[in-house]
């Protein structure tokens, strides 16, 4: 039986791992490899690294970052972040990533998901999606780090990415993201039930029960966090430990 | 021992060659005909599209050397796929080391198959020390049914083959190099076959 995957996110600036809560007040957490290796032992199933480095400087430091990750770690792992170009993806590949994950620069240019798609296969290219919930507008994606609405609906943005080659969603609430108040269950499962790709929840998790919620009523095939990982306010055995108890498969 | 990893562009060479260092054995990379057929075990690993794969090994003339190898040999994911017969994935003929055909998943479930599923009916020194249903990491929308061929097996939901062996050929659809420990105990084995 395939497993739920549980996803600890590494948020990366200057080759160190930060989290920015709300998208803003980024707190430093600790070195990545260890980090990495920590999580890789403790039964995490996959990372991710997001390098919120906005230089070119920090571009390299983060392609040689992902190498000694690679080096380390016998789980796969999704890097993101910068992505703008077939170029960029190569690089990261390279150096031993197993997936990219693009967002702003799909919205930019949709095109680049089919390129990547038929450069490196849709299973590594993993588009993220930023959606954020109003009453006038309902669920709208997001762009450059959440500071922009798109024209697009979330279901919407979707389907057209994984129409054009996006293997994976990850799909961050921002209303939800930072809150400790739950997954947005609710388009989480509306994107889930859309689109024939798996789908990673993220944006919301506080307790153990959100994440049996994330699964079992989103229909999420993985769910991310990061703080709560990184802070040791959840440890991933004991959250496997109740999601099997709940029901919910997973690798123990 | 001179283990080479086949280098054709379309592989996730880096993280087999990092999996194989963990183990404390270095491995070459290479394109070279003379160089892969002068090893003594070969590994295949391969990600992406099946055409634009064959395409690579038929540029580096690599169509014609790697079936008549002889030693130990172990295609990884896509490099399982490629020792087949034809696939699916863009009507392309394979290697047709194995008489196989490779297909695309038809199901309610999500495609690809990704994430870590379980080994079972393990029939081959490659699963040595490890346990039926244990965890490998899979990311494929095709796969191989089972067949005479099959030395492991993973529903999706049907069985298909986790692992194939036809002579000195060993194959694998998941990802022994990112599969934990499991995955390491395998490489392991290879490298004692």
């Amino acid at each position: 039986m395939l497993t739920k995957r549980i996803i600890p996110c590494l948020d990366i600036k200057d080759g160190r791992c930060v989290k920015g809560v709300q998208f803003e007040n980024i707190r430093d957490a600790g070195d990545p490899v260890e980090l990495a290796k920590w999580y890789a032992q403790k039964g995490a199933d996959e990372l991710v690294f997001l390098d919120i480095t906005a230089t070119n400087e920090g571009r390299k430091t983060f392609a040689e970052l992902v190498r000694d990750i690679a080096r380390h770690i016998d789980i796969p792992f999704t890097v993101g972040g910068g992505i703008g170009a077939v170029a960029d993806v190569e690089v990261l590949l390279q150096n031993g990533a197993d997936k990219v994950s693009i967002n702003s620069s799909a919205i930019k240019n949709p095109q680049l998901v089919e390129e990547l798609a038929r450069h490196f296969g849709s299973q590594c290219v993993t588009v993220a999606i930023d959606t954020k919930y109003t009453e006038a507008t309902g669920w709208k994606v997001y762009t450059r780090a959440g500071t922009i609405e798109t024209e697009y609906s979330t279901i919407d943005w979707a389907r057209k990415v994984v129409d054009l080659g996006a293997g994976e969603i990850l799909l961050t609430s921002m209303n939800n993201d930072g809150t400790k108040a739950g997954f947005a269950l609710d388009i989480t499962k509306a994107v889930s039930e859309a689109v024939s790709v798996p789908v990673i929840a993220s944006g919301g998790a506080g307790t153990m029960q959100h994440f049996a919620d994330a699964f079992q009523v989103a229909n999420a095939d993985a769910a991310l966090a990061a703080s709560l990982f990184h802070f040791r306010e959840l440890e991933i055995p004991d959250l496997k430990q109740y999601l099997k108890t709940q029901g919910v498969y997973v690798r123990i | 021992m001179n283990l080479v990893i086949v280098d054709y562009k379309a592989g996730n060479v880096q993280s087999v060659q990092f999996a194989l260092e963990r183990l404390g054995v270095q491995a070459t990379l290479s394109a070279d005909a003379e160089t892969i057929k002068a090893a003594d075990k070969v590994i295949f690993p391969g990600v992406g599209q099946a055409a634009s794969a064959m395409a690579q090994l038929k540029a580096r003339n690599l169509d014609k050397i790697l079936p008549t190898l002889e030693q130990p040999f172990f295609g990884v994911c896509l490099g399982m796929q490629l020792l087949c017969q034809h696939s699916e994935e863009g009507d392309t003929d394979l290697l047709g080391i194995i008489p196989l055909p490779v297909k695309h998943f038809e199901t309610d479930l999500k495609v690809p198959h990704m994430g870590w599923n379980q080994l079972e009916n393990l029939q081959s020194p490659l699963f040595d020390g490890l346990q039926e249903q244990e965890y490998a990491y899979y990311v494929h929308s095709y796969y191989v049914p089972l067949s005479e061929y099959t030395i492991a097996q993973t529903s999706y939901p049907e069985p298909f083959s986790a692992a194939l062996n036809y002579k000195n050929f060993y194959a694998a659809q998941f990802h022994p190099e990112k599969s934990g420990a499991a995955g390491s105990q395998i490489l392991k084995n290879f490298l004692a076959l």
